[in-house]
């Protein structure tokens, strides 16, 4: 069941020290330019503790450059998913005493140079996915705030080489942030470092601190599997405004920048927000549909509307119900949502019910419910792109496509009145963020659940023995942009389907038919015999488990399947192909 | 304080910290004689003793305890 209770560092030492064999499916190396046994330790007891089966490899104090340098180190050896560089202040700032005066002035920039050369060792020696820490500011007080615009400050040098860590790795495909900068914004420099531990034990991260940072960093690699949430689903009285609208009415709510009002104002800003960046929102309220509605329509302090949300549930019924229709509905995982409800009655009975799903133990004060959301860090994602933005609006037209298919005769009657117009393409650089996304997201209708990043979807493209294909689908109501990905491996004329996702919004629309027959096509064209294909079980992809037998592949054992394409016959779609430009 | 009763409460702390319910320690026990005991556990029981006596040790005294006896020590003498 979710908590976001934040364990001791004590639990998680214990937690790391637990034997119990459990099979890892991700490896995380962590080097340091200090000493990083506490970090592992907190981040494996964290793993263990909240079952996100992830392997911890310690490279131990200050190894960044031997182990980098060695293309058969341990940490290359261990062959991790990915590598956690973690820089720390006190160390940088030995260095930078060092230095002369236009040394230091030129900190930054050096040493920016030296973490860049870091990156490009792993990217040389493995394919692990580089997390980089932004470093905590620590500040001498040497020039009191006037060292803010001294060049020669360590303050100076260090925002700016936390300037140019995030400046770099917005330009690297392969290098994700995690923001331990930002967990000592958030508790205060006296929190983090507890001075007699630095001196002890050269600890740069005090015990109480310490579960935050592996909460942190684990949210940066669940992000990288694909474990994001998609979707906050709200109640309205007393969580998005002040007071019982069903009781004190329109004139009677708390809403807008004045008095209590203020805080459910700015909560309704941090969602907005959140919503313009592609996380879907949801209403699940005990009221009378016409009333829940009215403040939406009528208030102009609401700064959300009624079409900022994907689906309004409101009604008497129960909220465990409800959420189970919305999920329906979304048609996505209930691990992918937020349940916001101020009253702890019905946030336990979703919880005890449903307990995949995230429920916030909201404080008590609303003033308190931003700041509150805002620590726990529920939204890390691993991409964004241009059609985040849009999501909300695909999931309402998609309510009125359910509609014409209530009025349809049959439903091949309905899949011609959709007027559906597919574009395919092969992987180019301007599609590849959001294909590299969809490799992360998708969890149902896919066949292997390989995740590639960014960078991996540019080598497919530069790979001659891979094919990687996208697929755009539009119809008479709307665009739903790149909606599915194929990835072949072509050799001896076979060509094995590496990776086949396709998004959930577009099931049972021939999509599938389609895209095999353009599979065949381009493997004919070079001159592949047969096509194999594989699924992988997750827990989530059961849906696809009989995909290939139902688009007629001879089963080869368990799990493979093969086409043999000198028979092969074009599947019947209802989707026209059209060029790039029309 | 009662040094019977401290050092139970303390016992108490190690049979958590160390996973181990039949741990039994005396004022001798030290580091080498409990094989989890490294520098990490030591900073881990630090802390929790001075969380639950409301105490704060300085560096010399976290860096001068040799074994339990010498923890109980500073316990007495910061409690009082």
């Amino acid at each position: 069941m979710y908590t976001d209770k934040m364990p001791s560092f004590m639990e998680l030492q214990k937690a790391s020290r637990n034997k119990k064999q459990e099979i890892e499916d991700y490896k995380l190396a962590i080097l340091g330019n200090s000493s990083t046994q506490h970090l592992a330790i907190a981040i494996k007891g964290y793993a263990k503790l909240f079952d996100y089966k992830i392997d911890v490899f310690d490279a131990d104090y200050d190894q960044i450059d031997i182990q980098l340098l060695d293309a058969n180190s341990d940490t290359f050896a261990y062959k991790p998913d990915s590598i956690l560089i973690y820089l720390t202040p006190e160390k940088l700032y030995e260095d930078f005493v060092s230095k002369d005066s236009s040394g230091k002035m030129s900190f930054a920039d050096l040493y920016i140079e030296k973490i860049e050369n870091y990156w490009s060792l792993v990217r040389n020696n493995s394919k692990s996915i580089i997390i980089q820490n932004t470093i905590t500011e620590y500040d001498d007080i040497v020039f009191g705030s006037f060292g803010g615009k001294t060049r020669s400050s360590f303050l100076f040098q260090l925002r700016k080489l936390n300037y140019l860590i995030c400046e770099r790795a917005a330009d690297a495909k392969d290098v994700y942030i995690v923001d331990y900068s930002s967990v000592q914004n958030n508790v205060g420099r006296s929190n983090l470092l507890d001075p007699k531990m630095l001196y002890m034990a050269k600890m740069s991260v005090s015990l109480d601190v310490l579960p935050i940072y592996a909460k942190r960093t684990v949210d940066v690699i669940e992000s990288l599997r694909g474990h994001v949430k998609k979707c906050v689903i709200c109640d309205l009285d007393n969580t998005l405004w002040g007071g019982i609208i069903g009781e004190d009415g329109l004139s009677g709510i708390k809403i807008g920048n004045l008095g209590s009002g203020h805080a459910f104002e700015d909560l309704q800003v941090w969602l907005k927000q959140l919503q313009q960046r592609g996380v879907l929102l949801a209403v699940c309220s005990k009221n009378d549909d016409h009333i829940a509605r009215e403040p939406f329509e009528t208030l102009d302090e609401m700064v959300l509307k009624l079409d900022d949300f994907a689906i309004f549930v409101a009604n008497w019924d129960n909220k465990v119900d409800n959420i189970r229709y919305i999920q329906k509905t979304l048609n996505i995982g209930f691990d992918s949502m937020v349940f916001l409800d101020d009253n702890p009655f019905e946030r336990n009975l979703v919880r005890e019910n449903i307990s995949e799903i995230c429920v916030p133990e909201l404080p008590d004060d609303p003033a308190k419910y931003l700041t509150y959301l805002q620590s726990i860090n529920l939204f890390e994602t691993a991409s964004y792109s241009a059609e985040d933005v849009n999501r909300t609006s695909q999931y309402q037209i998609e309510a009125k496509r359910n509609e014409l298919k209530l009025q349809a005769s049959s439903y091949d009657e309905y899949l011609k009145d959709l007027q559906m117009e597919c574009e395919w393409g092969y992987f180019d650089a301007l599609n590849a963020p959001r294909i590299a996304q969809l490799t992360q997201r998708s969890n149902q209708f896919n066949l292997r659940t390989i995740r590639y990043t960014e960078s991996e979807i540019l080598e497919v493209i530069d790979n001659p023995n891979k094919i990687g294909l996208y697929f755009k689908l539009k119809d008479r109501y709307g665009d739903y942009g790149l909606i599915s990905v194929i990835i072949l491996s072509v050799e001896n004329e076979t060509a094995f389907v590496d990776t086949w996702l396709m998004s959930c919004r577009v099931l049972k629309r021939g999509v599938e038919q389609y895209v095999l027959n353009k599979i065949t096509e381009i493997s004919k064209s070079l001159g592949v015999k047969k096509i194999l294909g594989e699924y992988i079980q997750t827990k989530k992809n059961q849906m696809v488990s009989g995909l290939y037998n139902e688009l007629g592949f001879t089963q080869l054992d368990e799990n493979k399947w093969e086409l043999s394409l000198d028979n092969y016959e074009m599947k019947n779609s209802n989707i026209r192909e059209v060029g790039k430009d029309e | 304080m009662n040094r019977e009763q401290l050092l139970a409460e303390i016992n108490d702390i190690f049979k958590d910290a160390f996973m181990d319910d039949d741990l039994v320690i005396t004022e001798e026990t030290n580091a080498e004689d409990i094989e989890d005991w490294d520098s990490l556990m030591q900073i881990t029981l630090i802390t929790t003793i001075e969380g639950k006596y409301g105490i704060e040790f300085t560096l010399d005294d976290s860096l001068a305890m040799k074994n339990v006896g010498d923890m109980m020590d500073l316990i007495i003498q910061k409690v009082k």
